[in-house]
């Protein structure tokens, strides 16, 4: 072996991943078939909150190919409340989320009763035999009429609609000073109130579920992102002992944080699988996911900054009221505490107070979904940057730079505690404002302006920060999150030299088999190609905590990092007693043991492993392996960062928006693949420009989801689109030795307020200072006409 | 059940079906023709794209979950697992989209490319805008579909005996990939038991 190699991370490597996607051998888990697997159907409740006053599926029994039907009331002494692994308060309220209805449906959509059939189209065509009377109850949509006073009640034996209230002031936890102070004080101080709507994560594949109830060894494949939180929950939630349960995430067709959770369509088939002891199989249509699955956002943010004429903030205090839905899901009520620590974003701010109401309505449940919080966050704030600036006349680049954290003043302490370990957002931004030809664009605006152009020219500004890689397992226990934040990996070298990670993440899009297949090169010193990367099945990847909240690389990426370096120090000891030397004069490169000073006295990792394998010459004591497990837990967040800017037209005659040129500039620290990094930002960040301009699940007044397909939920295809111009600052991250910092959420987060400032910032002559997201054309020619918006 | 004769991939099969079953349910539930997948209900997302020929014997793009199984009865299909030469070589299309990194989690591949390959049987050398307005029934939520739209143009370039990029236009610093995407080695397959196939 050479003794020079060209480092992989850092490389554009094509994905390893592509080659079946692109040919059709997948598997998805509606893929899978077992010998004797029965399908089940569910009917769902088409009322938002009723009482079940009749329920008999003795018709559905029988109907062509149905084996069974059941209801909750059958379930009465099997089924238990679904898990939420986060009660942010000790007080509060977590009503009993049963998978199956008992007596009374919450929100339309919740699951009633259950057919099991030899094929799913007689299971589905059996629900239509199923007879239910429903008695209507008041039904409670909006939040705060939901937490006024004499509202209905979505759980009435909880006696309120409030789910918690949960606090942080920087006053009193010693991380700043006092927000009424700084507000007493203020030379400047704007109040805005926005309102994050509701989404859908709109993962393309929609979720499925197959149960093989073998006694002594249950096999759960879900379209999930969390197989091993799953295993235990669902070995918690049965009461089956957690080593008989496997459960296996195959290839999962996206999830965007919307398939975190231990879902109600989970345990239906689990309990209807134990029912008939056979497979049982159930594959949601689009229409049920829309529903069911769960959605995301849905807050109302009331916000005051304080400053002094000079732009420099003094204080900002923020007052969220977060809709939950019916019920909690597995981190519905951490949601919004995620984007607590993130108002102040980049900006050096010396008192904060945030509070947070969690509401109960009928309606589906929320949960996390791309950003988790963090978009929130992040939109408030940078929209109401943009009213600084435009309250003192200073550009909103400007406004910004006065309060932002420089370069040499890091590691900073936020005013909520957090040391940001690095960032550079003066690099940043000037590589955006070049990127974007800012100043031309500017002045290109204010020849518009003057000449009264019916299609008016608007730049929107979006520099942010996120904390990711979670968790820090303490922080997380902190909060009272539930679980840990740690992650797991193992290598293996094979008697033939070839390496087999094993990795505790769950990829569903994100490349891990690549990245992490070019992380271990370079920590092995084999080629790329000799590595293969296994994940998601608890079997195989025995530990692990899975993947969401941008932590793959950041956690699972330097747990890898560490177990290589076990099998590098394993290796060296074999190869002293192999060359006669002493372990200290071994120098490790590129995949080979040399004595230093000895040329030619070398011996690759590969011929250890097989040495190894064989056994027959070991020193004492020494184990016949040379691979090893690592489990690495971070001692703090990582915090990418960036500047997004957006360029919007807006022809005044119709409020149609066009988005003219999208620059961005992102910070994700060291970057082991561009090509995937790149496609991260692109898909992020049209998942933001969605908020801004396309998406919004609607209820009308009876509960009932307008939006409930494709043909109403706008999610935007190519020809709503532009391209994105997506460039690099990289400043490595001096928390985890790769320097990483993860980019799974980066887009989102940053793009929905750029473009909604590009498009207010257009309007300013009109006097507009906000429109309601989405902005659709109609929503913007009336704030151009000064109706409401 | 009515009696259809259809060739799928280059086989011929004769089948009986329910007149109520759609295309997209026979290639997945009768013939194993799992590569094609069911996205929505409302046929707007397009993951179920096949081609199916017309009574002329010209192949369109077809969303399977909207055709009904007999409306293939003496058509041809081809499916995402029939695209490749029988000698294996990949497409243009499956290449530019490798090549293009163009696929995330990959749920609306086979779609996204039986739709792109159709797209350039009627418009060879399309532009950017072309290809966008083309492949407006197909969704995907990963892609942001800034690559897609490259990779539709590079496997264009290349029907046309253009070279393709090797590599993306935007990475100067990327590697040259060592073996092209056709001769690279699947990934080995993960312990699974019987996948419909």
């Amino acid at each position: 072996m050479t003794a020079v190699m060209e480092p992989e991370v850092g490389k554009a490597r094509l994905r390893k991943e592509d080659a079946r996607l692109i040919t059709g051998r997948t598997q998805w888990t509606d893929n899978i078939s077992l010998p004797g697997m029965l399908h089940l159907a569910i009917l769902r409740s088409p009322m938002a909150h009723a009482r079940i006053s009749r329920l008999d599926v003795s018709g559905a029994m029988l109907r062509p190919g149905v084996i069974t039907a059941f209801t909750g009331a059958d379930l009465t002494d099997r089924q238990v409340g679904l898990p939420c692994a986060w009660p942010v308060t000790e007080d509060m309220v977590h009503p009993d989320a049963l998978p199956l209805a008992k007596d009374t449906v919450r929100y339309a959509g919740e699951p009633v009763a259950v057919v099991v059939a030899r094929d799913a189209a007689s299971a589905v065509d059996a629900l239509e035999a199923i007879e239910v009377e429903y008695e209507s109850l008041p039904v409670v949509l909006d939040m705060e009429a939901a937490l006024a006073e004499g509202a209905a009640l979505v759980h009435e034996d909880k006696g309120t609609n409030k789910c918690y209230t949960w606090i942080f002031d920087s006053a009193g936890a010693g991380t700043g000073g006092d927000v009424a102070a700084a507000e007493a004080e203020a030379e400047v101080k704007i109040h805005r109130r926005y309102v994050q709507q509701r989404l859908i994560p709109s993962f393309m594949e929609p979720r499925s579920v197959v149960v093989d109830p073998k006694p002594g060894d249950w096999t759960m494949w879900s379209s999930t992102q969390i197989p091993h939180i799953l295993r235990t929950l669902l070995s918690l939630l049965t009461g089956t002992p957690e080593n008989q349960v496997r459960v296996i995430a195959p290839d999962v067709g996206g999830g965007f944080g919307g398939k975190i959770g231990v879902t109600a369509e989970e345990m239906i088939t689990f309990y209807a699988a134990e029912r008939v002891g056979k497979p049982v199989k159930y594959t949601e249509s689009r229409s049920d996911t829309m529903v069911s699955a769960h959605h995301g956002r849905d807050v109302i943010q009331d916000i005051t900054l304080s400053a002094r004429r000079d732009g420099t903030i003094t204080g900002l205090s923020v007052n969220l009221i977060a809709n939950m839905g019916a019920y909690l899901g597995l981190v519905t009520p951490g949601v919004p505490l995620l984007g607590a620590f993130m108002y102040n974003a980049i900006y050096k701010i010396p008192a904060y107070r945030f509070e947070c109401t969690g509401v109960f309505t009928n309606t589906t449940k929320t949960d996390a979904y791309r950003g988790a919080g963090r978009p929130e966050a992040t939109y408030a704030i940078e929209r109401i940057m943009d009213e600084l600036a435009v309250e003192l006349n200073l550009d909103p680049v400007e406004v910004r730079r006065r309060n932002w954290i420089k370069h040499e003043e890091f590691p900073f302490t936020t005013v909520c505690g957090l040391v940001y370990d690095s960032g550079n957002y003066d690099a940043a931004t000037d590589k955006a404002l070049q990127l974007l030809g800012y100043d031309e664009l500017r002045a290109e605006q204010t020849a518009r302006r003057s000449a009264g152009d019916p299609v008016q020219l608007g730049i929107g500004v979006s520099t942010f920060t996120e904390m990711c890689g979670l968790a820090p397992s303490r922080i997380l226990g902190a909060l009272r999150f539930g679980a840990g934040g740690w992650e797991s990996a193992s290598v293996r070298v094979l008697a033939t030299g070839k390496v087999e990670v094993i990795t505790g993440t769950s990829p569903h899009g994100q490349g891990h088999l690549t990245a992490w297949s070019q992380i271990a090169a370079d920590q092995l010193g084999v080629p790329f190609e000799d590595v293969e990367v296994r994940f998601g099945d608890t079997r195989v990847a025995h530990k692990g905590l899975d993947t969401y909240g941008s932590r793959s690389l950041a956690v699972g990426g330097i747990a890898l990092v560490q177990a290589c370096g076990k099998v590098v120090e394993k290796a060296r000891t074999v190869a002293a007693h192999l060359l006669e030397c002493s372990p200290d004069d071994l120098e490790y490169s590129a995949g080979s043991f040399q004595v230093r000073g000895t040329p030619g006295a070398t011996m690759s990792i590969v011929e250890i492993a097989g040495a190894v394998n064989a056994a027959h010459n070991l020193p004492d004591g020494v184990e016949p392996t040379i691979d090893a497990d690592a489990t690495f837990d971070p001692e703090t967040f990582s915090f990418p960062h960036g500047t997004h800017l957006c360029a919007a037209e807006v022809d005044t005659e119709t409020g149609a928006v066009r988005i003219r040129k999208y620059v961005c500039v992102d910070d994700v620290g060291r970057v082991v693949n561009p090509l995937i990094v790149e496609g991260q930002v692109h898909g992020g960040v049209v998942q933001g420009i969605a908020q801004a301009l396309f998406e919004e699940a609607v209820y009308d007044a009876d509960g009932n989801l307008l939006t409930g397909s494709f043909v109403d939920y706008t999610l935007p295809s190519a020809a709503d689109l532009p391209d994105i111009e997506s460039d690099r600052t990289e400043t490595p991250a001096t928390s985890n030795p790769l320097g990483v910092k993860g980019v799974g959420e980066a887009g989102t987060i940053a793009a929905t307020p750029a473009v909604v400032n590009a498009v207010v910032d257009a309007l300013r002559p009109y006097g507009v200072s906000d429109i309601q997201m989405p902005l659709s054309p109609e929503r913007v020619w009336r704030a151009i006409q000064g109706g409401a918006s | 059940m009515a009696r259809i004769s259809v060739t799928v991939d280059g086989v011929q099969y004769v089948d009986d079906v329910q007149p109520r079953t759609l295309l997209v349910h026979y290639l997945r539930e009768q013939l194993g023709k799992v590569g094609t997948v069911v996205g929505c209900d409302t046929s707007n997302c397009g993951a179920c794209t096949v081609l199916m020929t017309d009574p002329d014997g010209d192949a369109h793009g077809v969303k399977s979950c909207t055709v009904l199984a007999m409306q293939a009865d003496g058509r041809s299909v081809t499916t995402i697992e029939g695209l490749a030469s029988p000698d294996g070589a990949l497409h243009p299309m499956q290449r530019a989209f490798h090549e293009q990194h163009a696929l995330q989690c990959g749920f609306c591949t086979p779609g996204m490319i039986m739709a792109a390959v159709d797209l350039l049987q009627d418009i060879p050398d399309p532009t950017e805008e072309q290809v966008r307005k083309g492949l407006e029934g197909n969704l995907c939520r990963c892609t942001g579909y800034q690559n897609i739209v490259r990779a539709v143009i590079a496997a264009a370039g290349a029907q046309r005996g253009a070279p393709s990029a090797s590599e993306p236009e935007s990475e100067p610093e990327a590697a040259p990939e060592a073996a092209p995407a056709a001769e690279s080695a699947p990934a080995a397959e993960r312990a699974e038991p019987a996948v419909t196939a």
